[in-house]
Formats: structure tokens, sequence, C-alpha cells
């Protein structure tokens, strides 16, 4: 799990560019579309929330979806009980279910990497059968149907809503990492000795970032909500937390832009290997047909596996690779046309 | 106190079925500090294979095992193929690895069995025999005696035959065993083939009683982790008695 630090400095215009695209979008798709897209940035928050958790802190959690279920149902009991204002609810849901995440980290100091996952992972099974327990509150095994308001049932409001949302944790999440409790937690994750020998407040520090990815995942669950206008126990099942992970490592562990990458995949992958695929028609249509035939499911197995064979960093590590490739043969070309040797491989950064 | 034995049997029965899983946890375990999450669905698929070779009319003690082999070599061809490229990256790719694996055999099995649920035959009825005043059923009874086989051959392989020895001596040291002249990759191969064996033998069994389709697996692996865990991950008698208590106890406190 050691990543190395990003050493090229952030590309501010790249930065601009996504958000202008994402802004732009739902003027050139139609309004189901912006719901899909919608999903995806819902995912891409979870993600950047269990990124904190997994790339940066180095704690692994099999669990994420829990969180989400709970972030989306405090939401859902507050607009449906209390008829309070649904956009009101979103921050609530994510600081309760941060500071349960931030108490579920507690114990979870005590567990190294291998249990950690299966307790988070016991904690995604179980949460289903805990939601369906207390009826009154949560609905059972119906769920909780939201009331329609104008302007939520706009996919396109919902969209810019959840993309609202997605700016402002991606923005924090970059200020988090970027300063001294990122620069702990990476020390934790990287060696957690010498990050205690440095000074280093680690118990702080991993149940922060349990906290926060809590956090991340409440919120995501509430907007979630949001987007579906229904919440029920088993559209939070234990796949979904499979999937936050999955999303988490495809995007590129430990960088930013690598949830959102992994949202993207996450989402679109299942969907689109079965309804994209046949439309293609420079894919053989042996191939194409083979893959609509073997279903969602094998394609998404299948190029998850692919992935982390020939990509481990995650495509936002293939990205880096190759620019920093393509950049080292571009100063290498530069320096033989100006009449220097090549420098040495070490000596480029 | 009838009643309690007769449900001490059952969750014995139950218990053999999530040992044998838990005994595949433990051997992979052992061998590469990794927990596979696709040991169920390696397990469902093999029992599909029982399936198509009993519909097509293959006597039962038979089909049991020409699918323990199938598995085995299934489990081998799954390391080399997928796991060996892979096999010095960090824990959590290994560990997406295998959820990959277990989506693509979940969705193989789904494509090419479909989701609807089936009946799968077993050669003991589900009548009740008396023993010390409790009924217990002919099919607990076969369940315990084929899984104890199984885990019985296991645990002389390991432990009495030279195979067994250099098995359990890659997965414990693998730069002297290297030293010493083992093959370590193909021991771990092994290993897989091995932990792929005993899953199927779990999933053949426990598929008369709950109904075979892809899905199936999904619970009772979460009982063989909780198994595995409970009597100590790199233990296989510990696999195996946790199995037992597990079982003991989800049946007891089923009422």
């Amino acid at each position: 799990m050691l990543q190395r630090l990003r050493t090229t400095p952030p590309r501010y215009w790249l930065v601009v560019v996504v958000v202008l695209f994402f802004l732009g979008l739902p003027t050139v798709i139609d309004s189901f579309q912006a719901g899909e897209w919608a999903q995806a940035l819902i995912l891409a928050i979870a993600i950047m929330g269990l990124n904190i958790l997994v790339g940066y802190s180095g704690q692994l959690s099999l669990g994420h979806g829990a969180f989400m279920a709970l972030g989306a149902y405090t939401s859902a009991v507050l607009a449906h009980r209390y008829k309070m204002d649904y956009l009101l609810t979103i921050p609530i849901a994510g600081l309760l279910t941060g500071l349960i995440g931030f108490l579920f980290g507690i114990p979870a100091l005590r567990l190294s990497a291998l249990y950690l996952a299966l307790a988070t992972f016991a904690l995604a099974v179980v949460a289903p059968s805990l939601i369906k327990r207390p009826v009154e509150l949560t609905g059972g095994v119906q769920g909780i149907s939201l009331p329609p308001v104008e302007p939520m049932t706009s996919d396109q409001w919902v969209y810019y809503v959840t993309l609202a949302f997605a700016l402002l944790l991606f923005w924090l999440a970059w200020n988090l990492v970027r300063h001294r409790s990122g620069r702990a937690m990476r020390a934790i994750r990287d060696g957690e000795v010498a990050a205690a020998a440095s000074g280093v407040n680690i118990a702080g520090y991993k149940t922060l970032a349990f906290g926060i990815s809590a956090l991340y995942a409440g919120i995501a669950g509430s907007l979630f909500g949001m987007a579906t206008s229904f919440v029920s126990p088993d559209t939070f099942p234990v796949s979904l937390s499979i999937q936050l992970l999955v999303g988490v490592v495809i995007g590129g562990l430990a960088s930013i832009p690598g949830p959102l990458i992994g949202g993207i995949f996450a989402y679109f992958l299942p969907i689109e290997s079965n309804q994209w695929v046949p439309t293609q028609t420079w894919i053989p249509s042996q191939i194409a047909s083979t893959v609509v035939k073997a279903g969602p499911a094998v394609s998404y197995g299948a190029v998850l596996i692919l992935i982390m064979i020939f990509a481990p960093n995650g495509i936002v590590g293939l990205i880096t690779a190759g620019y920093t490739r393509l950049r080292r043969r571009l100063q290498g070309a530069a320096d033989r046309e100006a009449g220097q040797m090549p420098p040495d491989a070490q000596t480029i950064s | 106190m009838q009643e309690f034995l007769q449900q001490v049997v059952s969750g014995i029965a139950q218990g053999a079925i999530f040992a044998s899983l838990a005994l595949a946890l433990v051997l992979i375990y052992n061998a590469m500090g990794l927990v596979n999450f696709a040991q169920g669905e390696m397990a469902m698929l093999a029992t599909f294979v029982a399936f198509t070779l009993i519909n097509r009319g293959v006597n039962y003690w038979i089909a049991l095992p020409v699918t323990v082999v199938i598995a085995f070599a299934g489990g081998v061809a799954i390391q080399r193929i997928v796991i060996r490229p892979v096999e010095r990256a960090p824990l959590l790719t290994l560990v997406i690895i295998t959820l990959g694996l277990a989506t693509l055999l979940n969705g193989l099995a789904g494509a090419v069995f479909g989701y609807v649920p089936r009946s799968f035959p077993s050669p003991f009825s589900v009548q009740t025999v008396e023993i010390l005043g409790a009924f217990v059923s002919y099919r607990d009874l076969g369940v315990i005696a084929v899984s104890g086989v199984v885990l019985l051959a296991i645990y002389l392989l390991l432990q009495r035959t030279t195979v067994g020895l250099t098995l359990r001596a890659a997965a414990h040291h693998p730069e002297a065993s290297r030293l010493l002249g083992v093959h370590v990759s193909w021991m771990l191969a092994l290993g897989w083939g091995l932990a792929s064996a005993v899953g199927a033998v779990s999933g053949i069994m426990v598929a008369p009683i709950i109904l075979l389709e892809p899905n199936m697996m999904q619970t009772i692996i979460i009982y063989a982790f909780a198994a595995a865990v409970l009597g100590g991950i790199e233990s296989p008698l510990g696999a195996v008695v946790g199995g037992l208590i597990v079982g003991v106890t989800v049946n007891l406190c089923w009422c």
C-alpha cells in the first residue's frame, strides 16, 4: 500500500477544465443521463471519503456502504418524520454519520489490517438487517418514501446539488491532504512506529480518518436518498461497500482525482458493458456478443482483475506513469538536441 | 433433552460445512496471507459442475470425487492465471483481485446456469434414525461423515506426507524453502487447488439443504469467515473447531 507522494505540482488548469466540464454537462445530455451522472458523483463522494481512510491513512474498510445507509436514513427520517427541509438534513446526516464513524474508529484502532477488513465487512453485512429492526423509525423492509418536492424531482436540480457538494467536499479533501493532517495520516500509513516516534498522535489521526470518511459516506448516502426519493434496506447491500473499495483502488489510492474516476467507473461499467458495448461498431461482433451474453458482472470482474494486474496504482497511477515517461522522453530528446548527454535516470525528479 | 441433542447434531452437520469452507480460507491464508473472498463463489461453481454431471446421469458417488478433482484443477488454474502475476503485490491489490474474481465467477455461473434455484440431489434421505432417544436425519449424518472423511484426508496429506510437508514449508518460509529447492510458486498453486477442492465439498454438502443458485454461498462464506477467525486464522485445526462451534451456536440460537 505504499504510494509515492505526488511530486508534480497541482494542475490548476486541469481542475478548471474538469469543473467546467461538469458544470456544462447537463446542457448536452438529457435529464435521465443527468441523474445517472449524479449517481456517479455520489459514489465519487463516498469513494473520496473511503480514499482518505484507505489511501491516505492506510486502514482498510469493507463496510462504508453501512455509513452511506446511515446517512441516507438519517436524512430520510428527518425529512419524512420531522418535516425538515431536505437540503438542511444533508449536513446533519453527514455530521451524525461522521460522529458514528469516529466512534467506530476507536475500537478499530486495536484491529490489524485483516481483522479490520473482516470487522467492517461484518458491519456491511449486518447493516441491512439492523435497519429493518426499528420498524416505526425506518419503515422496515419497505423503507421510506420521500415526499416529492419541486424542484427536487428534477434530475438536473439533483445533479447540480450533488455537484455542489462534490466540489466542496473534494476541495476540503484536497486541503486536508496537503496540510498537517494529511501528512500525519500518510506518515501513519507508511510507518506507524516512525510516525509515533516523530510525535504524531496515532490514535487521534486514525479515528479522525474514520470519522471524516464516514462523514463523506453519510453525505453521499443522504444525496443518494435525495436522488432516488426512496430509501430501503436493500439498496445498501454488501456489494455497495465492495463497489466503493473497488472504486478507490481503480481510481487510484491516495489521489484526489482518483475517486472521481473511480466513481464514474464504479457506476457506469456494469451498466455500459451491457448497453453501450453492443452499439459500438468498432468492437468485433464476437467479442461484443460474448460480453453481452456473459452479463455485466463478468465484465466488471474481468476488467477489475485486468486493471489490478496491469495498473495496480489505478487509472490515475497509469496516467501519471505515462505522463512521467513521456516527459522523460521529451527531456532526453531536448537534451540530445542541445548537445548535452541525457541525464541519468536517478537525477530526473 | 432430545430436542437439544437433535439441534446439536444438526449444528455439527452445518458446522462441518462451515468447517470445510473455513479450512479452505485458512489454507490460502497460510500460503499467502490473504483472505480469499472468492472462496464461496469457487465452491458454488464447483457445485454447479457436480450438478451438471449428476444431471447427465453420472452416479453421485462418482460425480463427487470427479468434481473435487475438477475443482482442484480449477484452483490451480486460477492461481496460475490470475494470482501469479501479482504475487508480490500489496495486500489491497490481492484483496481487490479476489473480490473481482468473486464477481466474475458469480456472473459466470449466472450467465451459464441462470439464477433460478434448483434442487440438488443428495444420496442421503431426509428420514430420521433414532440415536440415544433423539431423531437424527440421515442427511446430517451423511454430511458429517463425508466432511469428516475429506477433512481427515487433508489432515493426513498435510501432516503425514512429503508433499504436505513441502507445502507447509513453502507457506511458512518461502525464501528458505526456495533455497532448499522447493518450487514455491507451484506449492502456492497446490494450496489453491486444495482449498478449492475442500470448498467444493462444502458446496456439494450444503446444496441439498439450501437450493442451488449462484448466490447460495454468500451467507455460508460469512459464517466461514467467522469460523476461520474464531479458530485462529492460521490454524487449520482451529478452522475446523471454529466451524463446528459456529454451526452448533447458529443452530441452537435459531429458535
